[in-house]
């Protein structure tokens, strides 16, 4: 207890010098957080993919089509419990910035293959029961300010309606939310059968297709299958896990993990300069009052303890403010607008930070408390 | 003498006074300095990956092209044409001629899935079907390596950035498309610019292998001159028989870079500000270290019948100068680091691959330096008026 009145007291001497330092601190954690978010953002959610699925789409690219009967021809390989379509819509809603996943897809397969997909029972009902019926993710419905029933008007730039018209009106039936913090909340679902026959053209044909597999172990070769099935034919395929898939797909954005962690390590290097500099000023500052400490009986590791202790303390009290900063700048919102459908710290970043936060404080106050303690009383007296 | 002379006589040697005790404070003026050019160089590094994007862009366009897309459609990729309206378009008023009539090129424009070289996983490679006159209409295309293909063959042209970027497009190799083997046999450019993430092969070629009929996507043409758009685009927008939106190429670019721009430039203007506000502490702290360190001197100085403000401005010109030199530190690393270097991302707007070089710019350096000056300014402030402020008798009994 008198060493953390020790601890506390010795902050308080320079009160500007400690605050500055805490604020420094807590820059760089709330910058470590927040560059976290920006990551997790980026990944495209491929901590929570699942590991039972494969995505199978057109072996050229994914722009182009596969033929609707590909399903059932999937589903007989061997391996495959169940596959499910889906295909890209691209319209635009209100304004081209506004921009999010909106795919036809058959209803009561999709929400099987998608699990984390959480729909109350009416709201399910209610789509299977409206042809024009959509659904939409909490997170895109809290963005645009959606309630159930509304009508929402969607621009095609590719699928246009039969007589060439654009504007495609949807009913909202139901708002999904994730099961998983990372699940993808901002897509826009609607019903294949409704866009199929309302589309101009390429009846019969659609993006991409989600399967599941009943042994993920045997992913590659149930993938092979599925690919040998399709081989030189007019549309031959490629599978791969979807893990794979969203990562060939963040690793097309570059290598923004790699970029953000360069940023982060400089962050870091100089923030450390800056704490481990004024620990030690403060430290060569109180030679005096250390070796006092130590004559009238404190011992080295005491004194040791004591600047350590004044080191955790500053970077303790920088980081923990930081990070919570960081969490509530996440929480208002990511700096696209929403562009950014998985945007929160991940849980493996904050302890990250907090092994950090001790580390940082290791390492600033390990030189000046090692002085501390080989500090000799009569040498640092006579000064 | 006069009292601005005494005034500024007294600004000099403070200054000078201050300067020559740096050393004696080495380790915290050394680490202001590392910090602000740390900042510096995130800032501007960042910064010059949005401009970079924004010189492709402006490389590519020119200001008497244009593009035509169906309208409602804003990326080429989304757009279609049929043959029909590719000729009603290039009958328009306005359009620049060479022998064979308009100078209009119909294109194609689709995306294959080539791996990419740093990361070895697929990416969107935009494969571009091109008719002759294309090359009429970009100026600035050469050919650098091999040759063109031949028109109606299946042979392909790979820009520069492409080459670069993915892996298997060295000329002699080949590219699968439609369950064929198309031969590399050139390497072009386009003076910057995105035409050079793409592929090129004959438009007639590529419609068939991609059941595309008589359709295109896109029509490039080139004006008599940049004020002959208003007249193309009012004949193109009245005309019944089509449904089209023709646009200036320098709009229809920037609208193509416009999210991943403002999406950059979002990111690294928040990191800097971030980064800013944790460099201003840590100048703060240095430049309060500096005043408290030298209270004394500075009590006495002002005992002597030294003004305040003398000994306010030759604060705030220490903190300026360790900004200064932190500034430029930060930029000419930047530049050093950053400046050139490429990259590939995807743009999600046409959904398929831009490469593009980092690019600080004069602009931008000046801008990291300015940011500097900012934080020395705020930095050195607060302790210079703390230092005035100073009761000269108790900062004197102080030790």
């Amino acid at each position: 207890m008198k060493y953390l009145y020790l601890v506390w007291s010795n902050l308080k001497r320079k009160k500007m010098r400690s605050i500055l330092t805490i604020l420094s601190i807590m820059i760089a954690f709330m910058l470590f957080g927040y560059l976290g978010a920006i990551r997790q953002g980026f990944s495209q959610g491929i901590d929570v993919a699942g590991v039972d699925r494969l995505i199978v789409r057109h072996k050229v690219s994914i722009i182009q089509l596969l033929p609707e009967a590909y399903e059932s021809r999937i589903e007989q390989i061997d391996g495959v419990i169940d596959a499910s379509h889906q295909t890209w819509f691209g319209g635009i809603y209100q304004k081209p910035s506004n921009f999010f996943a909106q795919m036809p897809v058959k209803p009561r397969e999709y929400l099987v293959m998608f699990p984390e997909f959480l729909l109350s029972d009416e709201e399910r009902q209610a789509w299977f029961n409206t042809r024009s019926g959509a659904i939409a993710g909490r997170g895109i419905a809290d963005r645009f300010d959606w309630k159930v029933g509304d009508r929402i008007p969607i621009n095609a730039t590719i699928w246009t309606r039969k007589g060439g018209e654009r504007t495609w009106e949807f009913d909202l039936v139901g708002i999904y939310d994730g099961a998983e913090k990372g699940t993808d909340t901002s897509q826009f679902l609607f019903r294949y059968d409704f866009f199929d026959e309302s589309r101009q053209f390429a009846q019969g044909q659609v993006g991409w297709y989600t399967v599941r597999i009943s042994d993920p172990d045997r992913a590659a070769e149930t993938a092979a299958l599925i690919d040998a099935e399709f081989a030189n034919s007019p549309y031959e395929t490629k599978a791969e896990p979807e893990g794979a898939f969203l990562q060939g797909f963040a690793n097309q954005i570059g290598d923004i993990g790699f970029i953000m962690m360069s940023i982060a390590a400089a962050v870091f290097f100089t923030i450390l300069l800056v704490a481990g500099n004024t620990m030690a000023y403060a430290v060569r500052e109180r030679t005096n009052e250390l070796a006092v400490l130590k004559a009238i009986g404190f011992t080295d590791r005491a004194v040791l303890g004591l600047v350590l202790g004044e080191s955790l303390a500053l970077t303790g009290l920088g980081g923990a403010i930081g990070l919570f900063l960081a969490w509530m700048l996440v929480s208002a919102g990511d700096p696209t607008g929403g562009s950014l459908p998985m945007f929160y710290i991940p849980v493996k970043d904050l302890v990250i930070g907090v092994v950090l936060i001790g580390l940082m404080a290791l390492v600033a106050g390990i030189l000046p408390a090692l002085q501390a303690k080989r500090l000799r009383i009569a040498d640092a007296l006579r000064r | 003498m006069a009292g601005p002379l005494i005034w500024l006589s007294q600004i000099a040697s403070v200054t000078t006074f201050n300067i020559r005790t740096l050393p004696q404070r080495l380790g915290s003026s050394v680490t202001a300095v590392f910090g602000i050019a740390g900042v510096v160089a995130v800032m501007v590094g960042v910064l010059s990956i949005a401009q970079g994007i924004l010189q492709t862009m402006d490389n590519s366009a020119s200001a008497d092209n244009v593009v035509v897309l169906r309208s409602g459609s804003n990326t080429e990729m989304m757009s279609i044409m049929r043959g029909e309206d590719v000729r009603i378009i290039a009958e328009a008023p306005g359009l620049a001629c060479n022998e064979s009539g308009a100078i209009a090129s119909p294109e194609l424009f689709v995306i294959i899935s080539l791996l990419k070289r740093n990361t070895g996983t697929d990416a969107n490679v935009p494969l571009r079907g091109v008719s002759r006159n294309a090359l009429d209409v970009r100026d600035n295309f050469q050919i650098i390596e091999g040759r063109m293909f031949d028109w109606g063959l299946n042979e392909v042209i790979v820009g520069v950035g492409a080459l670069i970027e993915f892996q298997g497009l060295e000329v002699g190799s080949t590219i699968t498309v439609a369950q064929e083997e198309w031969p590399v046999v050139g390497i072009f450019e386009t003076g910057g610019g995105l035409a050079e993430t793409e592929i090129w092969v004959d438009a007639s070629v590529l419609q068939p292998a991609y059941r595309r009929g008589n359709s295109y996507q896109a029509v490039y043409a080139k004006l008599e001159s940049p004020d002959a758009y208003q007249e193309f685009k009012d004949a193109l927008t009245s005309d019944p028989r089509l449904n089209v939106k023709p646009m200036r190429e320098s709009e229809y670019y920037e609208s193509q870079s416009a999210m991943l721009y403002k999406l950059v430039t979002g990111l690294g203007t928040l990191i800097a500000v971030i980064m800013g506000l944790g460099a201003i502490f840590g100048a703060l702290n240095t430049m309060y270290t500096a005043v408290s360190s030298r209270a004394r001197e500075i009590a006495t100085l002002r005992a002597l019948g030294f003004h305040s403000s003398p000994v306010v401005i030759s604060v705030l010109i220490e903190s300026l100068l360790l900004a200064l030199i932190g500034g430029v530190i930060g930029a000419t690393a930047a530049w050093w680091v950053f400046d050139g270097f490429r990259a590939a991302t995807l743009n999600f707007t046409s959904f398929s691959q831009v490469a593009f070089a980092f690019d600080v710019s004069s602009s931008l350096l000046v801008r990291g330096v300015i940011f500097a000056m900012v934080i020395g300014l705020i930095g050195g402030l607060f302790p210079a008026l703390r230092a005035a402020r100073q009761p000269i008798a108790s900062a004197l009994r102080e030790f």
